[in-house]
């Protein structure tokens, strides 16, 4: 068990014994610490009820994504310490656990980026959130993760999704969301992904169902046991580089001529 | 006290603001699925209780939403209906004139000069109260003030009723609620509080807990995208002083024949005063 483990109390009546927080900064909830700013502690239910009413959520209403989020928190509880391994044993990942960088607006220097030549990932990057409206701002914090590291790595998941949908040419419709979701299953294991992967197809007329099964999940899938863990690259470092050598650099098959 | 959480005076007042601002918009649904409609038979035992006549002035405070302004509205058109219905009975011997000229009085008069003041110290709240008025049809006899429970914007001696519905928990100084509560009713003029309070079945009270803090966060999370605001329900829940200790406090601002009555085995309990 790593140091960060959180003690998560079972008998909620002690709570209700009023336990009063040391001079009201440390916040003290389910009588178990705070392990970083945002966590909030879930007993095993909780998790479990959340994880349901999620998935129900978010199939309800797609526009829900702070629902997405939750359901990939509370059931990749078994499968981010495995991601967080990966990075270890790997020297770049090992060097982003230790500098945890973050994607923000106020991080990135969108001007130099924009300056880029065509092709270079930043500037396809910044092509990218331009044309689909998106920022990087509005991923939602990690919450029910009960480890500071995990918390770290699943918020670097998030982050790097949109740099997923550059590496792999993929628009953010739902044809494209679906796209990236079985590659990320693939790479990661996240149920959520899986889920994702499995249910987003629903929601997609003929042609696009075609197209997705005949070309873009056969290359996703490819592309995805092929690849390097894509949590692995320090993209922040990487920006000059063309997406094209760095492609092959990861191991992701050039995306299929299809109009997505 | 905010829940759990030891916070100064100041900063009470904000984080309460704070909570209610972010739910106003959900509030409703969230009674719904946390209380499994329960909550509307309380409010219904409430106005129940209350029993106004046509002519009754009252102020809700924090009364948000609307919940018990609205029942209260309606309780009095019936009783109007039913009154005026009575008189018509009474009266058959009455030329035509007269009668058509009653119905006449009735549709001016539909409340028969009842009002009840909306008063709530957070806008958010009132909006959508105002919002849902406007929605199911309610205008007359109505009004929407922005106001603390502390301190309220009115004269003394000035209302038949005075409600508060699940709101003085989040009070910062209760006793200065029940004080301001007392100045602005009428002498004869009745309080009454409907509000969480201490389960007395002990099984029960293992099984609300339970449900409590792990159901209604959850709830808050996936149906409003708020947990905090529900842990915070929860806990204040907690931190409010049980029926025999709250009647004790009524009878402190000045109000007499103080009893209270539980409602679902103390989950809710109705404190009623009056001012003589």
């Amino acid at each position: 068990l790593s140091a960060g483990r959180v003690c998560l109390s079972h008998a909620e009546p002690q709570v209700a014994a009023g336990r009063p927080a040391e001079d009201g900064r440390a916040e003290e909830q389910d009588g178990c610490y705070q392990l970083y700013p945002g966590h909030i502690p879930t007993s095993p239910l909780q998790k479990a009820l959340l994880a349901a009413g999620s998935a129900a959520m978010a199939l309800y209403d797609p526009y829900r994504h702070d629902m997405v989020a939750v359901l990939g928190e509370t059931t990749g509880c078994l499968v981010l310490p495995n991601l967080r391994d990966k990075m270890k044993h790997d020297p770049e990942g090992y060097r982003i656990l230790q500098e945890r960088p973050r994607i923000r607006l106020s991080t990135l220097d969108v001007n130099r980026l924009q300056g880029l030549p065509d092709g270079t990932l930043g500037r396809e990057y910044i092509r990218f959130l331009d044309d689909n409206k998106v920022s990087p701002d509005t991923r939602m914090p990690a919450k029910f993760v009960d480890d500071e590291e995990l918390a770290y790595v699943i918020q670097r998941y998030r982050e790097v999704h949109d740099l997923m949908h550059t590496l792999l040419g993929m628009p953010t419709n739902m044809l494209g969301e679906v796209v990236v979701k079985w590659f990320e299953a693939i790479q990661t294991g996240l149920p959520m992904c899986i889920l994702g992967a499995a249910f987003g197809p629903v929601r997609l007329n003929a042609r696009k169902l075609r197209v997705l099964a005949t070309e873009l999940i056969p290359w996703a899938i490819r592309s995805g046991r092929n690849a390097n863990c894509i949590l692995n690259i320090y993209y922040e470092r990487r920006w000059e580089q063309t997406v094209e050598s760095l492609r092959e650099e990861i191991g992701i098959f050039p995306p299929p001529a299809v109009r997505v | 006290h905010f829940g759990f959480q030891t916070v100064s005076e100041e900063e009470k007042g904000e984080k309460v603001y704070q909570v209610f601002e972010n739910v106003a918009k959900k509030y409703d649904i969230m009674n719904d699925s946390m209380s499994l409609g329960i909550h509307r038979v309380w409010k219904d035992v409430l106005v129940h209780k209350m029993n106004p006549y046509p002519g009754t002035l009252l102020l809700d405070v924090a009364g948000g939403t609307g919940d018990i302004a609205f029942r209260f509205i309606n309780y009095v058109r019936s009783m109007r209906e039913r009154q005026l219905q009575r008189k018509l009975k009474h009266h058959q011997n009455l030329s035509w004139q007269e009668i058509a000229d009653s119905y006449q009085e009735e549709a001016v008069k539909p409340l028969g000069d009842s009002q009840v003041v909306v008063c709530d110290i957070n806008k958010e709240m009132l909006k959508v109260g105002r919002q849902k008025a406007q929605h199911l049809g309610y205008s007359e006899g109505l009004s929407w003030v922005v106001g603390n429970a502390e301190e309220l914007p009115f004269d003394d001696d000035k209302f038949d009723v005075y409600t508060i519905a699940f709101g003085i928990r989040n009070v910062t100084h209760i006793d200065l609620a029940l004080q301001e509560a007392y100045r602005v009713l009428k002498p004869g003029g009745r309080f009454l509080c409907l509000e969480f309070s201490q389960v007395n079945n002990p099984l029960l009270s293992r099984l609300y807990d339970l449900y409590s803090f792990q159901i209604i966060p959850v709830l808050g999370e996936v149906i409003a995208g708020d947990w905090k605001s529900y842990q915070y329900l929860v806990e204040s829940i907690r931190r409010f002083p049980p029926q025999e200790e709250f009647k004790a406090m009524i009878e402190d601002a000045g109000f007499f024949k103080v009893d209270y009555q539980n409602l679902t085995s103390g989950i809710v309990a109705i404190h009623s005063g009056f001012k003589l």
